[in-house]
């Protein structure tokens, strides 16, 4: 297990070392992200109002987007000096592969949507200081399954030539429900009367949607990776 | 010399069997019936056109890719039965490098020893820069280096874990006649030391009186196999 812990460690260092020598995942994932918000904020606010729960929905689009573009990358990285194969060469277990890039995009779409939470609440006056501890877990919950799911498609279609295709058509209808929980529960903390009850509802759901795509993913990357 | 131990433990394996080995790639068949043994202390040279199946070879040797049909044993174990134990005594250096071209030299050396689970990474990655006479580059990332430097260092890489079975693709690819010469000092040292070396090249003359036997593969069959060549261009010209 500690083992397990070291090599997951070392990868999500790895990978994050590097993009803080290159930031090009951070840059381009957080100017496709704001970029989004602000063409539907223009589209969706009229007068200084927003539409009713269009700030959750938009919110999520920008995160799906941004965590589609930063799993493809963030893999062809890995595909271009072929370091993947170097990876499943060393003698550890393979899911602590899995679990390092997992992190590591994690911690950079956590990043993101340190910057794009507030500009959303700013163009769509959404309430985002009202319940500040369960908006963040919510995110985090929602964050989890999907980059989860992602980062093994993205890992598993690291050899195709129509990655760039394949990863946002294979991974949207998976995490399909993800998504919906994250938007209904966001919607429910951005409503003018925040509903706790029902926040905490979707979050539970996307913490059991977590469990079971993070057990399947770690279960699925040995034999997917292994031609 | 320090001898490896991970936290699985240490395997050891006197053999590479190939038996009856075929690899297909969708309808192309790139190995077709291959059987091959190589032994510990042994040089084997593995030759032949481009698309022989050379590299699938090499790559099915160090598990990454599955036959077809057939097996490959280390010793008496397969892939599957040794698992990560197997890949901790293998040593792969590829067409591509397996580097990261935005880390130092020194930290791509460290990250995979740390990977291997070796003890003192931070010595062995210093100790193996040396050896590649990159260490006044250590601090320099991999990008900045010039192809015949990445192939050092990508061969300190592979080494870095002191692998019972080596395995080289084009090792001799921009290197050098004084790195060439080196790199035949290493892999003659590696067969003293035990080592079952496979080195899959074009460069003829530079293993010329290296190789204990060679492995000649043409379109995905086994043509031949030679023990201690005289005159390797020949023979290859009489086999391919």
């Amino acid at each position: 297990m500690k083992a397990f812990a070291t090599i997951a460690w070392l990868v999500m260092r790895k990978d994050l070392t590097i993009e803080v020598r290159s930031r090009e995942i951070v840059y381009t994932t957080l100017f496709f992200a704001v970029s989004c918000v602000l063409v539907f904020a223009f589209s969706f606010v009229r007068d200084g109002r927003a539409l009713d729960d269009a700030a959750a929905g938009i919110l999520w689009i920008a995160i799906a987007f941004a965590g589609t573009l930063a799993l493809g990358r963030a893999f062809e990285r890995e595909r271009q000096s072929e370091t993947l194969q170097a990876l499943l060469l060393a003698p550890t277990d393979r899911p602590a592969i899995f679990t390092g890039k997992l992190l590591g995009l994690l911690i950079l779409l956590g990043g993101v949507e340190i910057v794009l939470v507030p500009i959303v609440g700013l163009l769509f006056q959404a309430p985002i200081f009202a319940r500040p501890m369960l908006l963040a877990f919510l995110l985090a919950a929602g964050t989890v399954g999907f980059v989860a799911v992602g980062t093994l498609f993205a890992a598993m279609l690291v050899r195709s030539k129509s990655r760039d295709v394949l990863l946002p058509v294979l991974l949207y209808p998976v995490t399909i429900p993800v998504i919906i929980a994250g938007v209904r529960g966001t919607a429910a903390l951005f409503q003018a009367e925040v509903d706790e009850p029902m926040a905490r509802l979707w979050i539970t759901m996307l913490v059991a949607f977590d469990a079971v795509f993070v057990t399947l993913a770690l279960w699925t990357f040995e034999p997917v990776m292994t031609e | 010399m320090d001898r490896i131990h991970t936290d699985r433990g240490l395997i050891e394996f006197d053999t590479l069997s190939f038996d009856d080995v075929s690899r297909r790639f969708g309808r192309r068949r790139a190995l077709a019936h291959v059987t091959l043994e190589c032994r510990a202390g042994e040089v084997i040279g593995l030759l032949g056109p481009n698309g022989a199946g050379k590299s699938t070879l090499l790559a099915i040797a160090a598990t990454l890719m599955s036959p077809s049909t057939g097996a490959v044993r280390y010793g008496s174990l397969t892939a599957r039965q040794a698992g990560g134990e197997l890949r901790a005594r293998i040593g792969l250096l590829a067409h591509d490098l397996y580097l990261y071209p935005e880390l130092t030299a020194i930290e791509n050396l460290e990250f995979f020893g740390r990977l291997y689970l070796l003890p003192d990474p931070r010595r062995r990655a210093e100790a193996a820069l040396d050896r590649a006479g990159l260490a006044s580059r250590a601090g320099e990332p991999v990008l900045a280096f010039s192809r015949g430097m990445r192939q050092r260092l990508a061969l300190e890489r592979a080494l870095l874990h002191e692998p019972r079975l080596v395995l080289l693709d084009e090792p001799f690819t921009g290197l050098d006649d004084e790195s060439s010469r080196r790199l035949i000092d290493r892999l003659s040292a590696l067969r003293s030391g035990g080592a079952i070396v496979v080195v899959s090249t074009h460069d003829l003359e530079a293993v010329e009186g290296l190789v204990d036997r060679v492995a000649v593969l043409r379109d995905g069959r086994l043509a031949a196999v030679e023990q201690r060549p005289a005159a390797l261009r020949d023979t290859y010209r009489r086999l391919v």
